[in-house]
């Protein structure tokens, strides 16, 4: 896991909890890229889109979902599952708790069916919001899972990556999460069905050397960072600066790796063109 | 070989320069073998090497990472890390294996892909991602021995295989423990700790049904008695490809499948 930023670009403070109503505790947010000063309210109604500088803003599942699916239409695979913290941390288990607590999620990736437009998929969208939005065996599992249930349902597959990569809390059973859905993704390749991968910002380590890069078409919000190994690592290594796009979608779209950078607005309505245009 | 060796008493074991590489044990194992380069792509990686063998009658497609020996050959193996054209050239040679039905057997040794501006720049995500995606539905047996270090993605990505072997002495992890302990804790002096608690030792990697197997090495470690190591190692190989050979392709496909999707430790709430 690799990443150092992500905590910057968080999405507009906002009803974290998401069982309580939703009011914002301020109603200004201040724009990480542009620093412009900005009413909550309009960038949401913006898609978290900085109305004056096209920054992205990070996205929480729950939000990503109610931009992408027909309201009403998401049902979310119910696995249930939960961690056994195979290294024995302690220290795991709490943060663990806290998050939860505090996010009012379970694990770092959503799960379920859903229309787009009225067209079916299975989807599955990672939260960064949860441990960097790190694959551990949870993660794996309700991905690997929902990849045979678009087998089985014969439906697209539709991803959304944000990760640090695998988690460290579960040493090299998260490493061997990487093996695990690339391996479903094959399986659905061999069975004929369309992977539509977005990725936004971040994407790094084991998830971008997995299942994230292995979609028949790769997909990106504009100006999120993507890659392997971290800025802070290459650099150690290398000694030398790194140009300023390095690791960014349009670096990506640029050297062949993704098929098209798609604004947050529009990627709806892309998604489901492309879903038309596969049928 | 004591017991008693600490996770990071073995790391030290592994990283030591008298350690055995990959072309070490080939050369001991196998009664031919010919190397062959390049990924037909961008260029030819030297931390990976593929080729050719023969054992006993059969003859194996074989894929190892490999380090140098001496600081001049590490320079030139750029220290055991691949860079994405390693990945895209041993798939070339797995791809090719499958079309002649032969058995594919990988030697793990590396602390990692390599880190760099170009190796970003030519996907090296991509090229990990794709290796695991295609050798998870190989229709011929793949035998994967980790023989040092065995160290995150760039370790992976030939390690999708029918059976795991494991040095004694050999490590594997989702990352080095420098690394591990500076992102969790960030501190990588405490790397000793971190080696103690991230379960990657080969009886650890047992338990947790990483790896199928172990292989013993000599008193004092593999660098002891090279050829007695290849000996067992060659045992071990002939042994995992005589359990796989007249298993037909899609049972072997479907059981790889299944030895990799059952890895994750969870319970159901």
């Amino acid at each position: 896991m690799v990443i150092d930023k992500i905590k910057k670009r968080e999405e507009p403070e906002e009803d974290k909890k998401y069982s309580k109503p939703d009011i914002p505790v301020g109603k200004w947010i201040k724009c990480e890229k542009c620093k412009e000063i900005l009413y909550k309210e309009i960038v949401r109604e913006n898609y978290s889109v900085c109305p004056n500088c096209g920054n992205h803003f990070r996205l929480s599942s729950r939000r990503r979902i109610a931009q992408i699916i027909d309201e009403g239409t998401f049902e979310e695979f119910k696995l249930n599952i939960e961690t056994v913290n195979p290294l024995g941390m302690d220290s795991y288990i709490k943060k663990m708790e806290t998050i939860r607590e505090k996010t009012g999620i379970d694990e770092a990736v959503k799960c379920g069916t859903g229309n787009i437009n009225g067209e079916k998929v299975v989807i599955c969208v990672m939260d960064g919001n949860f441990l960097m939005g790190s694959m551990g065996s949870v993660v794996g599992e309700k991905i690997t899972y929902s990849i045979e249930k678009a087998i089985e349902l014969k439906l697209p597959l539709i991803i959304f990556s944000v990760s640090g990569g695998a988690r460290m809390q579960e040493g090299i059973i998260s490493l061997m999460q990487m093996a695990k859905t690339s391996a479903a993704i094959a399986k659905l390749d061999e069975a004929g069905l369309l992977y539509i991968s977005v990725l936004t910002d971040p994407t790094y380590g084991g998830v971008t050397a997995s299942f994230a890069s292995l979609g028949d078409i790769i997909l990106a919000e504009p100006h999120a960072m993507i890659g392997f190994a971290g800025r802070r690592v290459i650099e150690q290594t290398i000694k030398q600066e790194l140009p300023e796009e390095f690791q960014t979608s349009e670096f990506l779209l640029e050297h062949g790796f993704i098929d098209k950078v798609v604004e947050r607005k529009d990627m709806k309505d892309t998604i489901h063109k492309l879903l038309l245009l596969n049928k | 070989m004591p017991n008693n060796l600490t996770a990071w008493d073995r790391v030290q074991i592994v990283r030591a320069q008298d350690r055995p590489t990959a072309l070490d044990y080939i050369d001991n194992i196998f009664d031919e073998f010919i190397e062959l380069h390049g990924d037909r792509k961008f260029s030819d990686d030297k931390a990976t090497v593929c080729g050719l063998a023969r054992l006993e009658n059969t003859n194996f497609t074989v894929i190892a990472q490999q380090k140098g020996r001496n600081t001049k050959e590490n320079i030139e193996r750029n220290f055991g890390m691949p860079k994405p054209e390693g990945y895209r050239k041993s798939f070339r040679f797995m791809k090719q294996a499958e079309k002649f039905n032969r058995p594919i057997i990988t030697f793990i040794d590396t602390k990692g892909a390599y880190p760099g501006l170009g190796a970003e720049e030519r996907g090296q995500g991509e090229a990990i991602a794709s290796s695991m995606f295609e050798m998870s539905r190989l229709k011929v047996p793949i035998i994967v021995v980790v023989i040092g270090e065995g160290s995150s993605g760039g370790a992976l990505a030939i390690g999708v295989g029918d059976k795991i072997l494991m040095l004694e002495n050999a490590i594997y992890s989702i990352l080095s423990p420098e690394g591990y302990a500076s992102i969790l804790w960030k501190d990588s002096g405490r790397a000793k700790e971190a080696a103690e608690v991230m379960k990657m030792t080969a009886k650890d990697l047992l338990d947790l049904k990483v790896i199928d197997k172990i292989i013993k090495e000599p008193k004092g470690g593999a660098q002891e008695d090279v050829k007695k190591m290849s000996e067992e190692i060659k045992k071990e190989i002939v042994s995992s490809y005589l359990s796989l050979k007249d298993i037909d392709e899609d049972t072997l496909v479907a059981s790889r499948y299944e030895k990799f999707r059952n890895m994750g430790e969870y319970i159901r709430k």
